[in-house]
């Protein structure tokens, strides 16, 4: 719905020279700017500073254990925030009465901006891991949540009433009509979450202070180790790339089989 | 009648689940989770027209700045960059990088040029806004139809005409999507900013109560920041099917059709 898509086969032909040149341009624009005097140096440093204290980083062991930190807490979130989300979507969105009643709820409770969790996270874990877990288990949710919502009430009506005819079990029925329709609408609201939770995850511990990435930022901050820093928010950009790409190559993988994506190859 | 019972059902839950937090937490003993009805005190002593003039208008006003900001220059650069095949594919790979970093490291960044001043909190607003939009505005004009685009050719519909007339309206629902995604990200940062430095403001006052242990007003302001939350998007919302209604009657005639 609202993903950006570049399925463009031809990504290897001529994109993708202009796009490295966009890149090394970039490269060599925030290594010539504090060079030639534009910019402080103090403020942004040149690429190949930003580059050595990224390799000083690499070599050290607090790195590689924020590292993991930052992608424990995005991973048990993410987790967390897809099972609650497609267990409740499922059974909300295959009850009508449910999907009523919660509208209202679910519409007020969606646009509640994560971060204001983050005193009441402060209050319940100080800054153990759990603080990270609740802001990214909370933004994450909604995100699935929604998503399964559309994707069960996108479910084919005759289907599910021939499957009713056929006296399918309430399971086989969620098995073999629902989950299947749903099924696309899922990976499109795990795709989300997986952004989102990373964002969180990293926001979490930059402003409250619990281990991992984003509390290396902060403290680089505090230490004027400006470098530094910038080298650590590279590694959440690439990170961020990363489990883009991930998610999308993954959908595209799992769900070769769907009409879905069968559909948009044949057309 | 059945606005009757529309009524019921959108109403039922909110209520039961506010009596319900109202009866559990009423003789709640518990530090950090106070009865309800003291939070609601709270809430009408801390949130006084003075205090909300000089807390809540701030940050509203940071976040209108930004946000207007990043939408214009996000919907500007974004018509030049999808409109130039050459320029897109140049700059593609950077935009992506730029939107993957999570935008609240940018606040530390950009203290270092611009201090502590509400000139940072807007600008952490414009750089963390301003990628969605851009990158939903690139993505909503390369998606523009080809026969429309022969079309207005062929007419000799040119220069500004065709920017309003055919490129906007096509482009119009990939960038509101865009839009809608960069006010959620606008409060997050208008929050964030504040919580790291600040003297005023929304974000700044509910982390001073934390810290100062003022439980049931800390409450209070979750509260109000989740109210206003809902609000900006009820208003977004509104706005968005003043200015799409075009493209709410096409999907409805379409699936009828369909």
């Amino acid at each position: 719905m609202t993903s950006v898509r570049r399925g463009n086969p031809a990504w290897l032909g001529h994109p993708a020279f202009l796009g490295s040149a966009g890149l090394a341009g970039l490269l060599l624009l925030i290594e010539l700017l504090p060079r030639l005097g534009v910019v402080d140096e103090q403020y942004l440093p040149p690429t190949s500073a930003i580059l050595a204290a990224l390799a000083d980083e690499a070599g050290t062991g607090q790195f590689w254990i924020s590292l993991k930190d930052t992608l424990v807490a995005w991973g048990w979130g993410l987790f967390i925030a897809v099972a609650a989300g497609v267990l409740a979507g499922i059974l909300i969105g295959s009850v009508p009465v449910l999907r009523e009643l919660t509208a209202s709820t679910i519409e007020f409770l969606r646009p509640i901006p994560s971060v204001a969790l983050i005193p009441l996270a402060v209050l319940l874990f100080g800054t153990e891991i759990g603080s990270t877990l609740l802001l990214v288990c909370y933004a994450a949710f909604w995100q699935v949540l929604v998503q399964v919502l559309y994707g069960v009430a996108d479910v084919d009506p005759v289907a599910y009433e021939t499957a009713r005819s056929y006296r399918f079990s309430g399971w086989a029925r969620i098995r073999y009509v629902l989950w299947p329709t749903a099924l696309p609408y899922v990976f499109t609201g795990v795709r989300l979450a997986a952004s989102v939770a990373l964002i969180l995850a990293i926001t979490a511990e930059l402003v409250i202070g619990s281990p991992g990435l984003g509390k290396d930022i902060a403290i680089a901050q505090a230490s004027q180790a400006v470098p530094t820093m910038y080298a650590l928010i590279v590694v959440t950009g690439v990170l961020g790339v990363l489990i883009n790409l991930l998610a999308r190559t993954g959908e595209r993988r799992l769900l070769a089989w769907h009409q879905s994506v069968r559909g948009e190859v044949a057309v | 009648m059945t606005v009757a019972r529309r009524l019921l059902f959108a109403a039922a839950l909110p209520v039961v689940l506010f009596v319900g937090w109202w009866v559990l937490s009423a003789d709640s003993e518990s530090f950090y989770s106070p009865p309800l009805s003291e939070i609601l005190t709270a809430f009408g002593n801390t949130w006084t027209l003075a205090a909300i003039k000089a807390e809540v208008v701030p940050s509203l006003l940071r976040l209108f700045a930004g946000y207007l900001l990043a939408s214009i220059a996000g919907v500007g650069l974004g018509l030049a960059i999808g409109l130039n095949r050459r320029l897109r594919a140049t700059l593609e790979p950077v935009l992506e990088f730029f939107r993957a970093i999570p935008p609240p490291v940018l606040v530390p960044v950009i203290m270092l040029f611009a201090g502590i001043g509400d000139g940072m909190k807007v600008i952490v607003i414009v750089f963390g806004c301003v990628w969605p939009i851009l990158l939903n505005t690139v993505e909503g004009v390369r998606a523009v139809d080809s026969v429309v685009l022969e079309t207005a050719r062929s007419y000799r519909v040119t220069g500004t005409a065709r920017l309003t007339k055919v490129i906007l309206p096509s482009a119009g629902p990939q960038i509101v999507t865009g839009l809608r995604q960069a006010l959620s990200i606008a409060i997050i940062l208008m929050v964030i900013s504040e919580m790291f430095a600040a003297s005023n403001g929304l974000g700044f006052t509910i982390v001073q109560f934390q810290r100062s242990f003022a439980i049931p007003e800390m409450w209070s302001g979750i509260i109000l920041l989740g109210l206003l939350g809902f609000a900006l998007s009820l208003l977004f919302r509104l706005a968005e099917k003043r200015v799409l209604r075009w493209y709410e009657g096409l999907r409805e005639a379409q699936r009828r059709a369909g």
